[in-house]
């Protein structure tokens, strides 16, 4: 009995995952095309940021999918990335600079 | 024997500390000692009883080059003409040159010189004679150029240097092919061998190689245009290098391998033809010149000439006289030279057209020409040993062994003739040399010195040399025992041995020498009338303008052909290296049936893959077509992600996540940098050059996806990875094979990665400190 229901679950997450491999796919594509066409710096750094965390998405789906805990670190370390880059990206638009120069 | 032949160079160290007392001491004095104790030592060989002596000292007898010293007939003949004759020049060279000149560096020159020259004609081991040969060009050219601050004296040096090197390394290519092919380094041994070299499919190489070096060396036609340059030299090292020795090497080379070549009927023909041509072409060159040694350098390859010419004849009678030809040429055109040196230095001038009637100035001078000339003219006078030899010279072309070939054929009527034409001539560029300087009008006034008699010291050299002129014509036979049959016995074994006399009653070689002499003075007499011939030959064909163009063109050729390449585009280097991996890669895949595709082991595809796989290509794709740095820039950043994520896909943690830190910081780095690039613009290419870029860009991708593929489909071993999951836990006590392997089993391999990044590092931070410029402070 609890086999069935192991198996049956096994089935759902395992479903769920391809669904949300397709959605993810899909979501990076239409970043992908924001990301190429642009049209300002700006949209293109966005679009960036969200890959990164649609990136996430994809790690911990392979994660379950590829039953493993050493991608965790992985996950974590897009989410700091991401965050940075974007913040450096983000300085960049606005000054021109990422590292200001001491201002003696 | 190598104290003997190393004793010059050895002194010549200690020359330019004696050269620090030249104002009370002539240098010239310490160094005039060598050469006569090197002769003194040689001339107890002589005798009518010498046989050969053989030393043998250990340099290289691993590769069997070793001091092997053979004094044969030959080699002692040519002995005793460098360290006589150098002692005479050096003691010449005391007279002529001030002390205010660079003394040290001309003995220094002088005496690695000798020391070169006693080596070639001593070794008996191929490279050591090699060795010794580019000595004497090396030694040649610093004499050459002695007057270094004249343009004159180094062009002629050059010119010596680039003919005479070519004909070298040709020689040592010879050379090489003998040993190989003969096993032995000896020439002695090689003469043994004959039949072998004789049968060997690469003697015709073998004989022109050597004889390249051999002509360029004696100033054979058409390699003769470095002698009459090379007279920018002082007067002492033309009448020792460029009248007795160096010149003769050529003419040794020859004479040493002719044992080996003799009988093969090219080595007649080319050495004949060449000699003849030579000895015509100088002779009617000479009468041109009006410098003095001038005048002398084209006497000189004439009559190298004509000694090759008779070595080339290769009969018994014409090997005679070409050992004969050598020591009277040796003793009358070094005094010549010493005479034309004592003319230049006691009027200023050596300008045939602005001396005249010096014979009552200069009486002895005079007296020392006339024998000089008129022996060089082969005047029949019995006291002048030019004549023998000259007879002897149209004896044996009277004389030649039949050789079945139709060039053999057709030339060896005419060579008679030829050699009566290229004699004429020497009767009338010798009269005129004499004629000329010392008798029609005085014109003094045109001189800078007023002219007077050499210093008795000066004339003592040339007075040595007359001398001995004067006694091989009246005493021939004394040096027939003594020197040239044991010379002639070495090239030709069994030589007739046959007393030389003045008259062998009227033989058609006496009606040759009448001939040149009658029609001789007939055209001395009227060359006035025929110089215009000048005009018509050579007048725009010249030797000297071939080299000097082909010198030119080889520059300019050269320096267009690396424009072509060396454009200082990084784009045309990049397409270049590209090319040329995809062309060779492509020939070696294809020449060695390396392609090789196999689909039946492959992974089965995922969705996820394949998502990714897709995205990765469009985002690569807008990378190439973005006009904007920063979408350029960050869509990069999507493959490298892309790439991560991919690692994440096939389970390879730690890749993913130095991937991610790296493109982050790459992006980052990039942005660092945008705000100080100028501003991207879209290039104007041609269609040729895009579809050039195409071209190369779709072949080396198209390349590796090949390799790719073939790596993948060839499989020739298990891979060893299987050993390092066993052992990771067991050996290197971790889980993580990756960082096992990193710092465990490999840890060379990080351990270098670390310096490159410290070196990058530490290169960063220098190019950002380090500046020449204040204006970045």
């Amino acid at each position: 009995m609890t086999e069935t229901i192991y198996k049956a679950t096994e089935a759902i997450l395992d479903g769920t995952v391809f669904i949300c491999f397709i959605a993810i796919s899909i979501s990076l594509l239409l970043l992908l095309y924001r990301m190429i066409a642009g049209p300002t710096s700006p949209d293109r750094a966005v679009a960036l940021d969200t890959i990164g965390i649609n990136l996430m998405g994809l790690a911990a789906l392979v994660a379950i999918y590829l039953v493993t805990p050493n991608l965790n670190d992985v996950i974590l370390l897009i989410a700091i990335l991401a965050f940075l880059g974007t913040v450096a990206i983000a300085k960049y638009l606005e000054k021109g600079v990422i590292i200001d120069r001491d201002m003696d | 024997m190598l104290f003997a032949v190393l004793l010059p160079l050895l002194f010549a160290i200690l020359v330019p500390m004696l050269s620090k007392w030249k104002h009370k001491i002539h240098t010239g004095i310490f160094v005039f000692f060598i050469p006569f104790l090197i002769f003194l030592y040689f001339i107890r060989f002589v005798g009518n009883d010498f046989t050969p002596v053989r030393q043998v000292y250990n340099w290289i007898p691993s590769l069997g080059i070793n001091f092997d010293f053979y004094l044969d007939g030959l080699s002692l003949l040519f002995v005793l003409l460098i360290s006589g004759i150098g002692s005479l020049v050096v003691f010449y060279s005391i007279y002529y040159l001030h002390v205010s000149e660079r003394l040290g560096s001309f003995y220094v020159y002088l005496l690695m010189f000798m020391t070169a020259m006693l080596g070639v004609v001593l070794s008996d081991n191929l490279f050591v004679l090699y060795t010794f040969w580019e000595l004497t060009s090396i030694s040649s050219f610093l004499l050459i150029g002695y007057w270094h601050y004249r343009e004159r004296s180094r062009y002629g040096a050059q010119k010596s240097m680039l003919i005479t090197v070519f004909g070298g390394l040709s020689m040592l290519g010879g050379f090489i092919l003998l040993t190989v092919i003969t096993g032995t380094t000896s020439i002695q041994e090689m003469i043994t061998q004959t039949d072998l070299i004789l049968s060997s499919d690469y003697l015709p190489l073998i004989m022109g190689l050597i004889l390249l070096g051999a002509f360029t060396k004696s100033a054979q036609f058409p390699f003769h245009i470095w002698l009459p340059d090379a007279m920018e030299a002082p007067t002492p090292v033309s009448a020792y290098l460029h009248s007795a020795t160096m010149v003769k090497a050529g003419i040794f080379l020859v004479a040493r391998f002719s044992p080996i070549f003799a009988t093969y009927e090219w080595f007649f023909i080319i050495v004949s033809i060449v000699g003849i041509a030579t000895l015509c072409w100088a002779s009617y060159m000479a009468v041109r010149q009006t410098d003095l040694k001038g005048i002398l350098a084209f006497s000189t390859i004439s009559q190298l000439g004509m000694i090759m010419a008779m070595l080339g004849f290769g009969t018994k009678a014409a090997i005679f006289a070409a050992i004969f030809h050598i020591l009277n040429h040796a003793t009358f055109k070094g005094s010549l030279f010493m005479v034309a040196g004592i003319i230049d230095h006691e009027t200023g001038t050596r300008d045939i057209r602005r001396l005249g009637g010096l014979l009552t100035v200069m009486p002895i001078t005079a007296t020392l020409a006339v024998f000089g000339t008129f022996s060089m003219a082969g005047i029949p006078l019995p006291f002048l040993n030019g004549f023998y030899s000259k007879e002897m010279f149209f004896e044996a072309t009277l004389h030649l062994n039949e050789v079945v070939n139709p060039i053999a054929n057709v030339i060896i009527p005419l060579i008679p003739y030829l050699a009566v034409f290229g004699s004429i001539f020497t009767f009338v560029y010798s009269m005129y040399f004499f004629f000329g300087v010392f008798t029609g009008p005085k014109q003094f006034d045109k001189l800078k010195i007023k002219p007077h008699e050499a210093p008795i010291g000066m004339l003592v050299s040339p007075i040595i040399l007359v001398v001995g002129v004067v006694f091989i014509g009246l005493f021939p036979n004394s040096v027939n025992g003594t020197f040239l049959i044991h010379a002639a016995e070495a090239v030709n074994n069994a030589v007739e041995i046959k007393d030389i006399h003045f008259w062998h009653g009227w033989i058609p070689p006496l009606f040759m020498s009448l001939a040149v002499v009658g029609i001789g003075a007939l055209l001395y007499l009227t060359r006035e009338k025929w110089s215009n011939v000048y005009h018509v030959l050579p007048g725009k064909m010249s030797m000297n303008k071939v080299y000097d163009g082909l010198v030119k063109n080889v520059d300019t050729f050269s320096t267009r052909l690396t424009n072509t390449y060396m454009t200082g585009s990084l784009k045309t280097y990049m397409s270049i290296i590209l090319g040329t991996i995809i062309f060779v890669t492509f020939i070696v895949m294809i020449s060695t049936n390396g392609f090789n595709m196999e689909f039946n082991n492959l992974a089965e595809v995922t969705w996820i893959e394949l998502a990714v796989v897709v995205i990765i290509i469009i985002a690569a794709l807008a990378t190439m077509f973005t006009t904007s740095k920063l979408g350029a820039i960050l869509i990069t950043g999507v493959v490298g992600y892309g790439v991560a994520t991919l690692f994440v896909i096939y389970r390879a943690p730690d890749l993913a996540l130095t991937q991610l830190v790296i493109e982050t910081v790459s992006v980052a780095l990039f942005l660092l940098c945008f705000y100080h690039l100028p501003k991207l613009e879209k290039r104007k290419e041609s269609t040729g050059s895009k579809l050039n870029n195409m071209i190369i860009s779709i072949g080396f991708g198209a390349l590796m996806t090949l390799i790719a593929i073939s790596a993948h489909s060839t499989e020739w071993f298990d891979p060893i990875s299987d050993y390092f999951i066993e052992t990771a836990y067991k050996l290197g006590g971790g889980h993580n094979v990756v960082n096992v392997i990193l710092v465990d089993m490999r840890g060379l391999d990080t351990l270098f990665e670390i310096a490159v990044l410290g070196i990058a590092a530490l290169a960063i931070f220098s190019l950002i400190k380090l500046r020449k410029d204040k204006e970045a402070e």
